[in-house]
């Protein structure tokens, strides 16, 4: 008995060892892409690495948003045992490369030319101190409509310019007796409809000074006011269950016919594409009334960690590989989001797709392309998570008018700086 | 007492003048003390040791990692001026008030409910081996089962309303899941199912321990059933009382999945327990100290309850 107990720990021994030694042919790689699509996706990045000799391994943690993940790659980086890359949003980045914890992939990127085809914004995100310390992996855009064409033939609706034009087409469903809007009452979902809305009302220059630069002055601002008006408008057009409801089952509502449009980021395609649906004929792709031209994104990063010297060549690949022009596009196509090049050719996308690609080039040269605050790409997490708090408690109804809304949001976003 | 002293007393004069011990009861000495000691270790660092890192964590500039400059009492200040925003709430506000209305029901009710099925058990009925494990499995689901089913259940669109509805009775309404107001007592509701059937089976147990006898000799004496129990028998309970009590009151305190998974935080943040709010702050928004200073007042608020209470029954036993 004794005996065969210390084979097994001798055997393991060993494993343990040879494991270490493939070590520098390995990536390994923390991400929550554990969806069926998503999974799908970050298969062309494994493929395109098997092909240069690297295995993967995945230390994936499911949940959608990432919490969970970021708590364990917070353990991970602080036993001093970093993954070669993990999947990050936004401000998290900054955080680890101000804690000293991210590596250095400038000579790659200087190789590779990413300053140029890297949208400026993302490289807020992708450089710190001048030094590139992840890759950006896509480019979620959040101001967009996505509805149902087969309601909206039979109500009879065309595309909405204004808001005015929005309110309009969602009282004609109201009539015809669909939910108009169909929302999920979590405070990220209301926050991030509430974005579009800002843009909509105040305009990109507003909107860049409220939830990028969060100036005081804008905040607390009549058009703040108004666009607190204009999401208490929304507001009546949603279904009396809708608190608390995920995402994607909205989605599910306008998929089925029984909404009309849902406001959400464009991995909403996502949903569609997997329930066999097709842009133009199935469903439509409008930008939220009122920011045509203007595009608040948000954008997978894979940050990549300081890790020993020989797991670095295993890091570069994957930095490679993750910006390469193919890559870009299998992955984009199937998640739904656009490629983070703007040199990426559009011809495998779908006709959201290529709206999608030429908003952002477009929005990027115009300088009209905004981190989305309730994404965590126009402030801190802490900012974020107080505004999210303002505008869910807004429309909940513990903060009952638009004045005390912004007060509070002007008070609640000083107390989180 | 006496006749071990004196044994004792006996012993001692023989001991000290073997100049070795056996090696055996040497070794059935330190036996106790060295099965011991791993855990006792790990229970002074990973119990004692990180309260006392997280009060320091608590009065330091954390962010999302953990800083070891002391500051001052930032994060305290903060909460102590949120403990007062009412209108509208601030999130702090909401979990404090969500945990009194939480703590006091779900402790009520369950002693109350647990109290009541064990005593209606305890009447010598027939399949009580039934009905006990029947009454005590709730208890073997973990909180994320429990939130799921209840949230599926309370539903408007999914559960009891849309099934009542479907029957016919179309005026029927039970939104309190999406209500800011009442969400609250939906966690209660969850929770009281989960642990009643645990508290009713140590009253049952209780109530098994409890001699006939006197029972007996109240029932000669001429005791009405209602006089038994409230006279009697309850009050002997007196011990369980007290270890459900501390079951009941930790359980509240550490309550956290339950409300994720039940309300995924209630309609604008209305279903916040003091732990959500802990794990938000320290996780989600990388403000560890006003988190650990959340944590601390936690643990300050269940020990200013838990210690008097603990410290007057044990006295008591004592005595």
């Amino acid at each position: 008995m004794m005996r065969k107990l210390m084979m097994a720990a001798a055997m393991l021994a060993t494993t343990a060892l040879t494991a270490h030694a493939d070590d520098v042919k390995e990536v390994q790689m923390l991400h929550w892409w554990t969806s069926g699509g998503e999974a799908a996706a970050l298969n062309v990045l494994k493929q395109d690495l098997a092909k240069e000799g690297y295995t993967w391994k995945d230390v994936p943690v499911a949940g959608g948003g990432g919490d969970a993940a970021m708590t364990a790659l917070k353990a991970m980086v602080a036993a001093g045992n970093p993954p070669t890359a993990s999947q990050m949003l936004g401000y998290t980045v900054l955080d680890y490369a101000e804690a000293g914890k991210m590596g250095d992939l400038t000579e790659t990127a200087v190789a590779e030319g990413w300053d140029k085809a890297v949208p400026a914004a993302l490289q807020k995100f992708a450089v710190y101190d001048g030094k590139w310390v992840a890759a950006p992996v896509n480019v979620h855009s959040v101001n967009w409509l996505w509805i149902n064409k087969a309601v909206m033939d039979k109500i009879g609706g065309t595309e909405p310019k204004t808001f005015d034009d929005f309110i309009a087409l969602l009282d004609k469903a109201k009539a015809a007796g669909v939910t108009p809007l169909a929302l999920g009452g979590q405070n990220w979902q209301e926050a991030t409809m509430f974005d579009s809305v800002v843009l909509s009302t105040g305009g990109p220059e507003f909107y860049k000074k409220a939830f990028n630069d969060l100036d005081e002055d804008a905040l607390k601002s009549d058009t703040m006011k108004k666009s607190f008006d204009n999401l208490a408008k929304l507001k009546g057009y949603v279904d009396p269950n809708f608190s608390g409801r995920d995402w994607n089952l909205a989605t599910a509502m306008v998929i089925n016919g029984d909404a009309l449009v849902q406001v959400m980021g464009d991995w909403a395609k996502g949903e569609f594409v997997a329930a066999k649906k097709v842009p133009g004929t199935d469903f439509l792709c409008y930008r939220f009334p009122g920011t045509d031209g203007s595009v608040i994104y948000n954008s997978d990063m894979f940050g990549m960690f300081d890790v020993p010297d020989d797991r670095k060549a295993a890091q570069i690949a994957l930095a490679k590989a993750t910006l390469s022009k193919s890559f870009q596009s299998a992955f984009n196509v199937v998640k739904g989001s656009v490629p983070a090049r703007t040199d990426v050719p559009d011809t495998d996308f779908d006709a959201c797709g290529k709206k999608g690609i030429a908003d952002l080039k477009a929005a990027n040269e115009g300088g009209t392309l905004f981190g989305s605050l309730a994404q965590g790409y126009g402030a801190p997490p802490a900012v974020a998570n107080a505004y999210k708090d303002v505008v869910s408690k807004f429309v909940h109804g513990q903060i009952t008018s638009s004045d005390q809304a912004v007060e509070e949001l002007v008070k609640a976003i000083d107390d989180a700086k | 007492m006496a006749l071990s002293t004196h044994i004792h007393q006996e012993l001692l004069p023989v001991r000290s003048s073997a100049p070795t011990k056996s090696m055996r009861a040497r070794m059935q000495d330190a036996l106790p003390k060295l099965v011991l000691a791993p855990s006792f270790a790990i229970t002074l660092i990973f119990v004692y040791g990180f309260i006392l890192w997280t009060i320091y964590l608590s009065f330091t500039n954390s962010k999302a990692f953990p800083k070891y400059v002391l500051t001052d009492a930032r994060a305290y200040q903060r909460l102590w001026r949120w403990t007062f925003e009412s209108d509208p709430p601030s999130s702090w506000y909401t979990s404090i008030t969500n945990m009194g209305i939480f703590g006091v029901l779900y402790i009520a009710i369950c002693l109350g409910l647990g109290l009541l099925i064990a005593i209606l058990l305890d009447q010598k009925i027939r399949g009580e081996g039934v009905l006990r494990p029947i009454y005590l499995y709730p208890m073997a689901l973990s909180f994320i089962v429990t939130g799921v089913a209840w949230k599926w259940f309370l539903d408007p669109g999914l559960g009891l309303e849309q099934t009542l509805h479907q029957w016919g009775w179309t005026s029927f309404h039970f939104d309190w899941i999406k209500n800011k107001d009442f969400v609250i007592y939906t966690v209660v509701i969850a929770g009281v199912w989960q642990a009643s059937g645990f508290v009713m089976a140590m009253f049952l147990a209780g109530l098994r321990g409890i001699d006939s006898e006197i029972v007996k000799a109240s029932q000669i004496d001429g005791a009405s059933t209602f006089q038994l129990y409230r006279r009697i028998i309850i009050p002997l309970l007196r011990p369980v009382f007290l270890s459900a009590l501390i079951v009941l009151a930790h359980m509240a305190i550490k309550s956290y999945d339950l409300v994720v998974a039940l309300t995924s935080g209630g309609p604008g943040g209305s279903a916040w327990l003091p732990s959500n709010f802990m794990y938000e702050y320290t996780f989600k928004r990388n403000e560890m100290a006003v988190g650990s200073a959340s944590a601390v007042i936690m643990l300050a608020t269940i020990s200013a309850i838990i210690v008097p209470y603990l410290y007057s029954e044990l006295r008591e036993k004592s005595r």
